[in-house]
């Protein structure tokens, strides 16, 4: 089995194609997110980061039906989004630890991840910022007849900012190529979406712009592949904006500090038995797509080559105070 | 004296100010159930219950109005932002409505709203939630923007701002949240607006310093130890040019110290004050400290330079008392950018 776990943007997102691969890339995810755990765990990581295990199958999916020339507005959850889209490990650990070699060259942090290359806009931390964004990249893409389209992704708890309604309502009236696909993950920070929304079933929201609303499995990958084709090949075709609600649940604490000690017991336990990597797994199995041994094979490869990774990053050298005063403008005052 | 952390005083005061008036209320997301992202509502839920505690949705724009119509029609409310560029999508709501409420109505609706808002670098949280902002509200008459140094500054700043009757923004440090301070409560440890603290006298050079800096400045003057006088602005919209003035007219000197980057800083304001209403007083040309005019950098080194620390200013204010001459900034004398 050849597969691309490091090395150039586009021919990681390529190898997508491959189911094997996706599996592969869904579990580099969930072991690079508890890589950086112990990072912070050790000091090593300074800040805060915000985890993505629970989401793999989203972000995977979402990687293999976009191309390289579409666009993607993401979040402070990015981590895997950025390895999904075929950042290599190297990059996005090196900009987490803050390193001159990470995708800003340090001074973005696990919440500001970017490359241009396979069309991830610098991560967006303010809650439901991107998506107002993704649709003036579909406007772009419209005025020019490119075919492109723009995707945003974000939480569910960005359905309650006023940044939401403006984007759908945009894009319904204009008929933007843009896909917006909401991360319901039960959470937005210690809340629970009950608590802060009456409408939980998010899709629905679609229906106040008249566009389609899409409830999707987001710990199946194949399920979510399935409906993300759906919408991009909607906005491909001019016929407009498209709601898809991913139904995931994050398996961390919101961010670093937090324990998550306000889930109902067993919730956590429930969601783990749909953990995205294990469904992904047996159905690789099951299909006869790959043994047991195989994917045990290429695991350990993957550990192996996380390894190699952190190690050289640790080495990597730090900016110079110079780096701070770089791309203010493109010319320097 | 108790010597308590920075959001326990937080909390105190809320709860006090809950105590006194039931009109006061307090919402934000996870201010409630959580008891806060910073624990500085520890323990409100349980005293005053949801409906004077409220966690609202992630949508600032519309807490941040409610605040607004609730202040209208006769409540203190007291509305959380986690981390101050959230109020970027709730401006609209402080600076064009609540403040222009009162001349709007000739003086008949007030707006006695408090926004509290964590702020500022030092953290690691990255360029979208480690500035300060402040000069985001100073230019916005009908405003008042306090700032906390400290446990008590903390406690008594808050206790003021809900009692007045403006709309008031309390710029939390949020690299002080953990530390201990002394801490009065009650009447006695209320800090008015308006109304800067000498927290060290000195007669050669009058240091001001605001927030995060007050603490980096006091450090700096006690190595120099040179007769330098330390005022903590406190609050920073409407100034105390009392104090300040009284203070250049003793020493002659004055240096202001900003975490901001320098463009649009509050200290340019008081450095065009004090040259122009006390300019025979002066002995050499007033300066400011700032952070470079750059985002706030993520990289732990980076950030630790960008804004003043305690070696800087005492490299600066040396430099000054001995030469009488404005000093350059790190990232000239390193050559470092231009
Ligand atoms: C405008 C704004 N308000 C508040 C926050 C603080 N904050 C960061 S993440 C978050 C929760 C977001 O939840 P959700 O949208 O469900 O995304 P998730 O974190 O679950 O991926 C909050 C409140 C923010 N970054 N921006
Ligand atoms: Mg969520």
């Amino acid at each position: 089995m050849t597969l691309v776990r490091s090395g150039d943007h586009v021919a990681r997102r390529e190898a997508l194609a491959d189911p094997v691969a996706r599996y592969e890339r869904m579990y580099e995810i969930r072991r690079f997110e508890e890589r950086v755990n112990d990072l912070f765990a050790q000091g090593l990581i300074h800040g805060t980061t915000h985890l993505c295990a629970g989401q793999e199958a989203l972000d995977v999916s979402l990687a293999l039906e976009l191309r390289a020339t579409d666009i993607v507005t993401a979040t402070y959850r990015g981590h895997g989004i950025a390895l999904a889209l075929g950042m290599p490990a190297t990059d996005v650990l090196a900009e987490i630890m803050g390193k001159a070699d990470g995708c800003t060259g340090g001074v973005g942090g696990s919440m500001h991840l970017c490359e241009p290359d396979v069309g991830l806009l610098p991560t967006f931390a303010i809650v439901g910022a991107g998506l107002p964004v993704a649709a003036g990249a579909a406007l772009a893409f419209q005025t020019r007849g490119e075919d492109r389209v723009a995707v945003a992704v974000f939480g569910d708890g960005a359905a309650n900012i006023g940044a939401f309604h403006e984007a759908l309502n945009l894009a319904a009236v204009w008929k933007l190529p843009v896909v917006f696909v909401c991360d319901n993950n039960v959470y937005a920070e210690y809340s629970r979406i009950d608590l802060t929304t009456p409408l939980t079933d998010l899709h629905r929201r679609a229906g106040s712009y008249d566009i389609p609303g899409v409830p999707v499995d987001g710990m199946d990958v194949d399920a979510t592949r399935a409906v993300l084709r759906e919408a991009v090949s909607r906005a491909r075709a001019g016929e407009g904006p498209t709601l898809v609600e991913a139904k995931t649940y994050r398996f961390a604490g919101h961010s670093r500090a937090d324990q998550a000690t306000y889930r109902p017991e067993g919730e956590l336990e429930r969601w783990r038995e749909r953990d995205p990597l294990v469904l992904a797994r047996a159905a690789l199995v099951a299909g006869g797509a790959a043994t047991e041994d195989d994917l045990a094979g290429l695991e350990k490869a993957v550990d192996e080559d996380l390894d190699a990774v952190a190690e050289a990053v640790a080495a990597g050298p730090d900016p110079t105070p110079a780096a701070m005063f770089r791309n203010i403008w493109a010319v320097a005052a | 004296m108790a010597r308590i952390r920075v959001r326990q005083a937080i909390a105190s005061a809320l709860s006090d100010a809950m105590r006194e008036d039931e009109s006061v209320l307090i919402f934000g997301e996870d201010i409630a159930a959580a008891e806060g992202p910073f624990k500085t509502s520890e323990g409100l839920l349980a005293e005053f219950g949801p409906l004077r505690v409220r966690d609202t949705p992630i949508s600032e724009m519309g807490f941040v109005g409610a605040a607004v119509g609730a202040a209208a029609v006769g409540m203190r409310p007291v509305a959380e932002i986690m981390f101050m560029e959230f109020l970027g999508v709730a401006l609209d709501q402080l600076v064009t409505e609540a403040a222009k409420f009162r001349y709007l109505s000739n003086g008949r609706v007030g707006v006695p709203l408090v926004v509290r808002a964590s702020v500022g670098s030092g953290l690691g949280f990255g360029t979208q939630h480690s500035q300060t902002l402040e000069n985001w509200l100073g230019a916005t008459p009908g405003l008042k923007v306090a700032v906390p140094s400290d446990a008590q500054t903390a406690y008594g700043l808050l206790r003021s701002a809900i009692r007045d009757p403006d709309p008031v923004v309390v710029l939390e440090p949020r690299v002080l949240y953990a530390e201990r301070g002394e801490c009065v409560t009650g009447d006695a440890g209320i800090v008015p607006l308006g109304v800067a603290r000498v927290p060290r006298e000195g007669d050669a050079l009058t240091v001001v310093a605001l927030g995060q800096t007050v603490r980096a400045a006091l450090a700096a003057a006690e190595r120099i130890d040179a007769g330098i006088e330390v005022i903590d602005l406190s609050t920073v919209t409407p100034w105390d040019r009392e104090t300040v003035l009284a203070s250049v007219a003793k020493t002659g000197r004055l240096v202001t110290v900003e975490e901001a980057p320098a463009s649009g800083g509050w200290g340019a304001e008081i450095v065009a004050t004090v040259t122009t209403a006390a300019f025979r007083s002066l002995q050499a040309p007033p300066f400011r400290i700032t952070a470079p005019d750059v985002p706030v950098p993520y990289n732990k080194a980076l950030e630790a330079r960008f804004s003043p620390g305690i070696g800087e200013i005492e490299h600066q204010l040396t430099t000054y008392l001995r030469t009488g001459e404005v000093p350059d900034p790190w990232w000239l004398r390193e050559g470092v950018a231009a």
